[in-house]
């Protein structure tokens, strides 16, 4: 009895103690609030935001609600962290496998490659890569286009717009071309258990992920046609390009800068992980015969992955959460959109900044509960 | 007898220091930010990241500028050193929930004044200190001297957070040109971008392009179009809910204004107590008993005048002698042909 008292009474005094100061705080905000005129209410969401924004992957402009400007702020966030996650996984494996590699000169540029980049503040990288790079991008009517098709400029990136006829049916071939392998793959693994024979599932998977689609527009009538950028003079000295997609230089210069930015906290998180399986496995792997690829694909990666992801997972939110510097580039991003503009337009900062931060916060626990479940599906399956 | 008179005396002493003391402190107790700069010793002032002309500091710190002046103004006349300002810079995002939420007690911040801004969000704006307009800049070399020449896919870099946002909105909708908006947090930003030929036209108030020309690499390449596309009346704001500290601010800058249009400078303030004109001798503290009413002794309006200049003086100082805006425009006095009008110290 005693025991169980002196258990709950702490408990109980923090508890009542978080309660009293988040009480306090939402009271004293009332009250200030109320002291100057200022309305709590989150009606503004359907009002018209009357303001335009640079860059958006949903239809919208000024006419359209507040609550659809949050969503394109949202949408551009989480384009920008897709893009950089992608990229910086990429990137940080390479770099982290080269830091291991025996080669001095890939070895040594790889681990330059890390200090340097780990160790400059993300913001000044990202000026660096907005306002240095940028400066030294030609004007659209300067610029030699690359291939033929794409043009890097002061004002973007323009590349050609795919035109499709008969899309779906391409659509269909891919996705084919994914059950089928899937399929072969299931089957290998089968004859392999049973048979011990191995049939090579990797250059047939890439010969139907080709094959299929060259179908279908071989004989399936899917056209693919492209729309090049045109120049298109606006005044004397300025110009644009039209048709085609471009994709503004704050996109570029943010993606690229967070994407430098976390390869090398991911590299070093798989360097750790491969140099924290046992010597012994990976000799062991090739007493019997295994060669140097089934070694790190049956062995060594196995193992090294559990070490991998949770850190990495971790890399993988503060890039998320970084990419609010984004307003310091003109990224429409959502704190650009929504916790900048729309918060001055109309003065509800208490509201926005909630429900900002709550979607940073719904964001960030959505990727932690994906990158768990992955990291539970890889951990060690006791038997 | 003798004994009751004493009593008697020190009675009507008492009443006496008690009553002087409740009429001298009446405004100071109804205000609660006026009794608290008096406490702290400092009036509490934000101000713009630097605009020249308006609010932008120098290499050692220090603060000029018209709207650094209303500052001044009001540390003069509250606690009788125009130097007894503290500064804190701010983005147009932050501003008004820096002086809603108390850490400042004016903003001084070429910021315009619009129905929703006065009347939602705790606010209260005190006067226009300048009137502007919104205005376009562009390269020289574009060859574009109108509006009417922006053609689809004009690109347009701008600030976040502000009217001006709107405003182009509006201009770009009403003429049917497609644009591309590049909003940034920092001026600063916005320049360089602009610079750095990211877009093909900066836009915002035309005070603020003129002073920003000032900071390009090569301002004789730029040119700010003839084209007003908006009213922005600039004035100083203050907390809704004080309204002796907003009176003490509207007439800090109303005093600048009308020592203007009486003749009174830092200069010659001191001689004009003899002047024979009564609307003079009220403004440089030599008759009537304005300052009792905010709290405030009579001779709040000559320091202003003293320590800081009038209106005038701080327009050359801060605006036409640095060459930002020569031309007064509109921000001239009523008597003179602009529309600079204040009600009268009386």
């Amino acid at each position: 009895m005693n025991l169980k008292l002196k258990d709950i009474v702490p408990q109980l005094i923090t508890v009542i103690a978080v309660v009293l100061i988040f009480g306090f705080f939402t009271y004293n905000a009332q009250i200030n609030m109320e002291n100057r005129g200022i309305d709590f209410g989150y009606g503004f969401l359907s009002q018209e935001s009357s303001f335009d924004v640079q860059f958006s992957l949903i239809e919208y402009d000024g006419s359209h609600s507040y609550f659809r400007a949050y969503l394109v702020g949202l949408l551009n966030t989480i384009l920008v962290s897709v893009i950089g996650i992608i990229i910086a996984t990429i990137l940080g494996v390479i770099v982290g496998v080269a830091r291991l590699s025996p080669n001095y000169l890939i070895n040594k540029f790889a681990a330059f490659y890390v200090e340097f980049f780990r160790n400059i503040p993300l913001l000044l990288q990202i000026f660096f890569w907005y306002f240095a790079a940028l400066r030294a991008l030609p004007l659209p009517q300067d610029a030699e286009a690359i291939f033929g098709v794409f043009f890097l400029t002061i004002k973007g990136l323009y590349v050609p717009a795919f035109i499709w006829q008969n899309s779906h049916i391409f659509f269909y071939s891919i996705v084919a071309a994914i059950i089928a392998i899937t399929v072969i793959r299931i089957h290998a693994k089968k004859v392999q258990e049973n048979q011990g024979k191995q049939i090579p599932v990797f250059l047939i998977s890439i010969g139907l992920i080709f094959i299929l689609p060259l179908l279908s527009f071989l004989i399936g009538g899917v056209r693919l046609s492209f729309e090049v950028p045109v120049l298109k003079q606006l005044a004397t000295t300025s110009f644009i390009y039209e048709g085609g997609v471009s994709l503004p230089p704050e996109l570029i210069a943010l993606t690229l800068s967070l994407s430098l930015y976390t390869a090398t906290f991911i590299a070093e998180c798989v360097r750790a992980g491969i140099q924290g399986v046992g010597k012994g496995q990976k000799e062991a792997a090739a007493s019997i015969g295994l060669t140097p690829n089934q070694v790190l694909k049956l062995v060594i990666m196995p193992q090294a992955l559990r070490i991998i992801i949770p850190p990495t997972t971790n890399q993988y939110l503060n890039l998320t959460k970084n990419s609010s510097l984004a307003a310091a580039i003109a990224y429409p991003d959502l704190v650009l959109v929504f916790a900048g503009t729309a918060l001055m337009q109309t003065g509800k900062a208490i509201e926005i900044v909630s429900i900002t931060m709550f979607t940073y916060l719904t964001l960030s626990i959505s990727i932690s509960i994906l990158m768990n479940w992955y990291n539970k599906k890889i951990a060690i399956q006791e038997k | 007898m003798f004994k009751y008179l004493k009593q008697l005396t020190s009675l009507v002493a008492m009443v006496a220091v008690l009553f002087t003391f409740t009429t001298e402190s009446m405004a100071a107790k109804k205000s609660k930010t006026l009794k608290n700069t008096q406490k702290k010793g400092f009036v509490r002032c934000g101000v713009s990241q630097g605009l020249p002309g308006f609010s932008n500091a120098d290499a050692a710190g220090n603060w000029t500028g018209v709207d650094v002046d209303v500052c001044r103004a009001v540390a003069a006349a509250v606690l009788g050193d125009a130097n007894k300002v503290k500064f804190t810079p701010l983005s147009a995002k932050e501003r008004f929930t820096a002086l809603t939420s108390g850490e400042i007690d004016i903003l001084s911040r070429n910021t315009t004044w619009t129905l929703s801004r006065d009347a939602d969000i705790g606010l209260t704006f005190v006067g226009v200190n300048f009137y502007d307009g919104q205005g376009f800049m562009v390269r020289k070399s574009s060859g574009i001297t109108s509006t009417g020449q922006f053609k689809d896919g004009i690109s347009a870099c701008t600030n976040i957070g502000t009217t001006t946002e709107l405003n182009m909105r509006d201009f770009f909708n009403s003429k049917g040109i497609k644009y591309e908006p590049v909003a940034f947090e920092k001026a600063d930003e916005v320049v360089a971008a602009y610079d750095a030929g990211r877009c093909d036209t900066y836009t915002t108030d035309k005070s603020g392009l003129a002073a920003q020309r000032t900071k390009m690499k090569n301002p004789d390449e730029h040119i700010v179009l003839p084209e007003t596309i908006s009213k922005e009346p600039l004035g100083p704001v203050v907390r809704q809910g004080d309204a002796v500290w907003e009176d003490i601010v509207r007439w800090s800058l109303n005093t600048m204004i009308e020592a203007e249009e009486y003749g009174i400078t830092s200069a010659n303030a001191d001689m004009m107590k003899t002047s024979d004109n009564p609307a003079i001798k009220r403004l440089v503290g030599a008759e009537g008993e304005l300052g009792a009413a905010f709290g405030l002794d009579n001779d709040w309006s000559l320091r202003i005048i003293k320590q800081v200049g009038n209106y005038g003086e701080s327009y050359k100082r801060n605006i036409a002698d640095t060459g930002i805006l020569p031309d007064r425009g509109p921000n001239q006095l009523w008597t003179k042909g602009g529309i600079l009008y204040v009600p009268p110290a009386r």
